[in-house]
């Protein structure tokens, strides 16, 4: 069997864990060989040290069955490997050619030759059907097409081992069918694809074969073809695990939360959301889908009191609080679990008690007179981190920082449950989690519908919509593209909407 | 009126370019993505080596000692900016404390040696650079009488160094990658480029170019190095700022900011001026820096990823 | 734990300084052993030069507070040079205007210099807060904005009799010093200002660390996102911690220019400003560690002179250790890179 790149034994280290724990890799020729495994189970590392971003303190690669030590991308690009990082590695302010000369420039006498560039580039955008204007500045274009420079940036240097990480993450459901087209292409032309990914229907949609690592460690490499979904998923968490979340019929009564025709303009002064309408009742979870961008954190800015918007209102509980601060919404009913929980839902450096009293330290019995009472501070957090199981070293006193990304996110589900609000809006919860606290937040976000709460979920994730939400709605470019019951439709009817294709709207 | 341009015109001109050379030396420095608060304390590097040459030079090499001076200010602010590329680019040293650390060493150490080599902590040159006309151009109506009679060769080269500075970060591959670098450290990297290399040279060439404004003041007006170059730095990094980090910016800002300076200085020579008071004058660089700031808020040209450290491996 | 390491930093930030100070003195064929015995007798040596490095240290701990303050608040305040000058200024025109009752008077100055210091920075937090100007950006410009101000206001309307560069002498009924403590000080410099330096690091202590308004400012220095999607007014919380830092650093003005000194000179910003950068650095932003940084930096300043007068070093070695301090503190990775390599190579054997 001819491989196009064998990692061998690989273990890396990072002050405190072991990401890559003798990992072994082996990429055959012309295939799409699918890299399977949860957050942080060292499939980005062990990719950046093939793309020569890490150095392995041990083990062995071949690539094209020649022993090769890769210190820097310069010898992967040699090598012909190319890399399109989950993060774009593009400059904003450049043009699609700049972007693509760099690191690789040609020059005429002392001059930055970049018309000899722009003409490579048409020519590898007709020949893989990828559309792209070379004179357009980064900043100008969308997502799917700045992934498409990604990829042009491999073809110009002639890369024939092609590394995904988690390229789907951003596209629409029609753009991944494209985007897997186009890996087909490539393969078709002899081009060898290592896919990095946690979803599973990508992989039984277009990978050979699939290695599936967990902590570090090589579970195994498996036929795709012949191996079982449910298998894939329980390799990757060691565990049996429930593909589908369990709840009971919903109870819908009086709206929470109506947002009437709300535009909100973005940072870069455009309307982001656009005439935006939308109702949430209490005892039901409002799933809200669309592709990442298309005005979700508009919305949400603008619900939170975070963003002012330009026209349009917000009702909470029948008050109008379209004028009311972020403190003064969070009195009248409404808490909020951020998507970015390092940005938006912790402060780092506060101890874990500090952080669960973020929102209330202001309050009687946690401050009086201006002057923090640190007992009923602490006792307070003693009880939610038991409700909550949020475990840490030190208790309450913990830095939030030394806390992992599920006690984190634990701990902000449980400041924000405790407030006892009328609308819960959960943006992004479970980003970065791992099955076990993904199924635990699931749990709470249900708990909280079948107590009779107003759930808001916003989500980049179709299949979490799918699992959790009563209805969905579906915005597209900043406007409503409709709402449907969650069990009336399907994922591909929902996707044709996150793309824009307009239908229902019963709701 | 044409009379007070024509006399101020060459006053503003000369304080204009140390101010423009130093604030093109920050260009390079900012577009790579470090922040050169040091310019300042660069500029004095230049100031006192620079002084230091001539007056030891200029009895054995009368005619070339000033620009043997210009030269080894140039490479003392070259190797003096080692420090503030060691603290930022290999150490993740906070940029702004650096640049002011570079700045408190360079007044207390040129100070010092001044004092170890003359004594008195002042270093005087005898002759700095003299103005001259330009041949053939100087005989042009208006423009001649202008910009080419009485002009110093410091200030061709200046321009000169302004022409090249754009060339090179427009239109040049190393220009290209140290803007990348600038704006997106990851991405330069994993095009292959070595981000620390070319920082490296930027902060270099800032200060080169600092020192060499520093030089510049010594041989045409100051005339000794006195262990001060009163806040010419920060004007210059106002002026980076003010300019919006762009070539042709800056050197719109460096004359307007010299003008300004000029007129408050010669303002109670000239009646017609005396009637504003300087503390406008002297202010209104600063003030007008905080409102091109304030204006630029929603829009700022300032490079992204200006003063985040970077650290190769890390994401 | 954390704070030993933070002590032990600025520990290895002041000892490459003294080295770097020590290297220089070598280089200029000085005897550094001499060099520094002679500097640290010059701070010590007698009750007045121990009132000398007291008065020095207490400006300092003004604007090492103020920069801490704002360091702990996430707020970079490089224009503690500017606040002193002009809190300096207010206060001097006061002092040199009115013929009060020396209580009341000096209650007054002290009153105006926090009020011109915290509007000085109230400006940048300002413009921070609502058009997100770069606060050291800002701070710079102010910085030279008040060094003009005063180089144009102090000839104009507080000149003294003879010189045109420096204001008129502040009454004894203006000054902080006190008949009482400089004669127990055997004459020396020492003035009321250490009091208020000691009350206000407390105060500030007590601020941050146990009101709901310290909660909300470290809140937002530590994340202004968490903070504001806390409902913590991240605005109201900028302005109020620059004003604040301006404030302290508008106290140092008074205490340097109506206690230290006895009237204010132009075309100098006062050095205190930037040291103040290094006395928080060391001070690892901790009031105590702050006092303790600025007596360190006022025995420096303070033996200088007694130094260059008794050996042929240059008085500047002071400024140039305390340059090198500050470089060193901002470049702390390279300390604990060596430390912890030490320990590796110690551990392998």
């Amino acid at each position: 069997m001819e491989y196009a790149v064998e990692m061998l034994g690989i273990r890396k280290e990072f002050p405190g864990v072991v990401a890559c724990d003798d990992l072994t890799l082996q990429l055959r020729k012309g295939e799409i060989h699918a890299l399977l495994g949860e957050n942080g189970a060292g499939k980005s590392t062990l990719m950046s040290i093939l793309f020569g971003l890490y150095q392995a303190d041990r083990g062995s690669i071949r690539v094209k069955g020649k022993e090769v030590r890769i210190s820097s991308p310069n010898i992967a690009t040699a090598l012909g490997i190319g890399m399109v990082h989950q993060h774009f590695k593009l400059v904003h302010n450049f043009t699609v050619t700049e972007n693509i000369a760099l690191g690789s420039e040609t020059t005429r006498g002392p001059v930055l030759d970049l018309h000899s560039v722009a003409a490579r580039i048409k020519e590898l955008s007709a020949q893989y059907g990828l559309n792209v204007d070379p004179e357009a500045k980064i900043s100008a274009i969308s997502v799917g097409m700045q992934q498409r420079v990604e990829i042009l940036k491999m073809l110009y240097r002639n890369a024939d081992i092609l590394i995904f990480d988690e390229p789907t993450s951003v596209l629409t459901p029609q753009e991944v069918q494209e985007l897997l087209k186009i890996m087909g292409s490539m393969t078709a032309e002899g081009k060898s694809v290592i896919l990095i990914t946690h979803k599973l229907k990508e992989i039984r949609a277009i990978a050979h074969r699939c290695t599936v690592i967990r902590r570090g460690r090589l579970i195994g490499t498996v036929d795709v073809a012949s191996t079982a979904e449910e298998t894939l998923a329980e390799m990757m968490v060691g565990r049996k695990v429930l593909l589908h979340v369990e709840k009971g019929k919903k109870q819908a009564g009086k709206t929470v939360l109506r947002v009437e025709n709300l535009s909100v303009r973005n940072n870069r002064g455009v309307l982001g959301l656009q005439n935006f309408s939308l109702e949430v009742r209490c005892g039901e979870i409002v799933g809200l889908a669309g592709v990442d961008g298309n005005g979700q954190s508009e919305l949400v800015e603008a619900v939170t009191g975070l963003r002012k918007p330009e026209g349009g209102k917000v009702w909470l509980q029948g008050k109008d609080v379209t004028a009311l601060s972020v403190r003064e919404r969070t009195t009248a009913g409404l808490a909020f679990i951020p998507d970015d929980r390092h940005k938006y839902g912790l402060v780092l450096d506060f101890s874990l008690e500090d952080n669960l009293v973020l929102k209330r330290y202001y309050r009687e019995p946690f401050s009086g007179k201006g002057l923090l009472r640190r007992e009923a501070i602490h006792n307070y957090a003693e009880k939610i981190i038991r409700l909550f199981d949020v475990r840490s070293g030190q208790g309450t006193a913990s830095p939030a920082r030394s806390l992992s990304g599920g006690n984190q996110q634990k701990a902000i589900v449980g400041r924000e449950i405790d407030l006892n609000p009328d609308l819960l809006l959960a943006v992004q919860p479970t980003r970065g989690l791992d099955v076990g606290a993904i199924e635990y937040i699931h749990r709470r976000l249900i708990e909280q519908r079948d107590a009779g709460r107003a759930v808001l979920l916003v989500s980049l994730e179709l299949s979490e919509i799918m699992a959790l939400a009563d209805r969905i709605a579906v915005v597209n470019n900043g406007e409503l593209v409709g709402v449907v019951e969650a069990e009336a439709t399907d994922e591909n009817e929902v996707g044709l909407m996150m793309a824009g294709v307009k239908r229902g709207g019963a709701a | 009126m044409w009379e007070i341009i024509y006399q101020l015109l060459p006053y503003a001109v000369a304080f204009t370019v140390p101010l423009l050379i130093t604030a093109l030396g920050g260009l390079f420095s900012e577009r790579s993505g470090v922040v050169n608060i040091a310019l300042e304390g660069l500029m004095l590097i230049g100031v006192f080596t620079g002084a230091l040459a001539v007056s030891t030079l200029e009895r054995v090499l009368p005619g070339t000692a000033v620009w043997l001076g210009l030269l080894a200010a140039a490479l003392a602010g070259a190797v003096f900016s080692l420090l503030h590329a060691f603290a930022c680019i290999n150490l993740n040293a906070n940029q702004v404390i650096s640049g002011i650390a570079i700045n408190m060493l360079a007044g207390a150490l040129t100070t010092f040696l001044a004092r170890d080599v003359t004594g008195s902590g002042n270093i005087q040159i005898v002759h700095g650079l003299t103005r001259q006309d330009i041949p053939v151009l100087s005989g042009l109506p208006l423009v001649g009488q202008l910009f080419f009679t009485q002009t110093y060769a410091t200030t061709w080269l200046v321009f000169v160094l302004l022409f090249v500075s754009w060339f090179v970060l427009q239109k040049t591959v190393f220009g290209l990658r140290l803007r990348a670098c600038g704006e997106h450290p990851q991405a330069a990297a994993a095009a292959g480029i070595n981000v620390y290399r070319i920082r490296y040279l930027a902060v270099m060439i800032s200060g080169m170019y600092a020192a060499l404004g520093g030089a510049i003041v010594l041989v045409t007006y100051a005339g000794e190095f006195s262990g001060t170059v009163a806040g010419l730095g920060f004007l210059s990094l106002a002026a980076l700022i003010f300019g919006q980090w762009k070539p042709l910016g800056i050197l719109g800002a460096t004359f307007f900011f010299g003008l300004a300076s000029t007129v408050a200085n010669v303002s109670q020579v000239i009646p017609a001026l005396a009637a504003i008071p300087g503390i406008y004058l002297k202010t209104f660089p600063y003030v007008l820096t905080l409102v091109a700031l304030v204006l630029s808020s929603k829009s700022s040209q300032a490079p992204r990823a200006l003063g985040e450290t970077y650290e190769q491996g890390k994401r | 734990m954390r704070l030993s390491k933070e002590y032990s930093l600025a520990l290895a930030a002041v000892l490459m300084g003294l080295l770097a100070g020590a290297v220089l003195m070598l280089l200029t064929g000085n005897n550094p052993v001499n060099g520094y015995i002679n500097l640290f007798r010059g701070g010590l040596m007698n009750v007045e030069r121990i009132g000398n490095t007291l008065a020095s240290a207490t400006p300092l701990v003004f604007t090492g507070l103020s920069v801490a303050f704002a360091f702990k608040t996430g707020l970079f305040n490089i224009g503690a040079a500017g606040q002193m000058l002009i809190g300096g200024l207010c206060a001097t025109a006061i002092g040199l205007t009115f013929e009060w009752p020396k209580a009341l008077l000096l209650t007054a100055m002290i009153v105006v210099s926090l009020v011109g210091g915290g509007l000085w920075a109230a400006l940048p937090g300002w413009l921070k807060a609502r058009f997100n100007v770069h606060e050291v950006v800002a701070t710079i410009m102010m910085n030279w904005i008040a060094y003009w101000t005063v180089f144009y206001v102090v000839p104009r309307y507080l000149k003294g009799p003879f010189l045109e560069t420096e204001s008129a002498r502040i009454p004894y009924g203006a000054s902080l010093r006190a008949v009482w403590l400089t004669e127990m000080f055997d004459g020396s410099y020492i003035n009321l200002g250490l009091f208020l330096a000691a009350f206000f690091a407390l105060l500030a202590a007590l601020l941050l660390d146990r009101t709901t308004l310290g909660f909300e400012l470290k809140a937002v220095g530590f994340n202004r996102h968490a903070a504001e999607a806390a409902g913590i007014n991240v605005s109201r919380s900028i302005i109020v911690s620059m004003t604040i830092a301006g404030a302290l650093a508008g106290v140092a003005g008074v205490t340097f220019y109506a206690g230290y000194a006895s009237n204010i000179q132009i075309g100098v910003l006062p050095v205190q400003g930037f040291d103040g950068i290094a006395v928080s650095l060391l001070g690892a932003n901790t009031p105590l560690g702050v006092a303790g940084a600025a007596l360190f930096f006022g025995l420096l300043h303070t033996g200088k002179g007694f130094m260059s007068a008794m050996t042929r070093i240059p008085p500047e070695i002071a400024d140039t250790i305390i340059a090198t301090v500050i470089y060193f503190a901002a470049a702390g990775v390279l300390v604990e890179r060596t430390w912890s390599k030490l320990k590796k190579y110690r551990g392998g054997r």
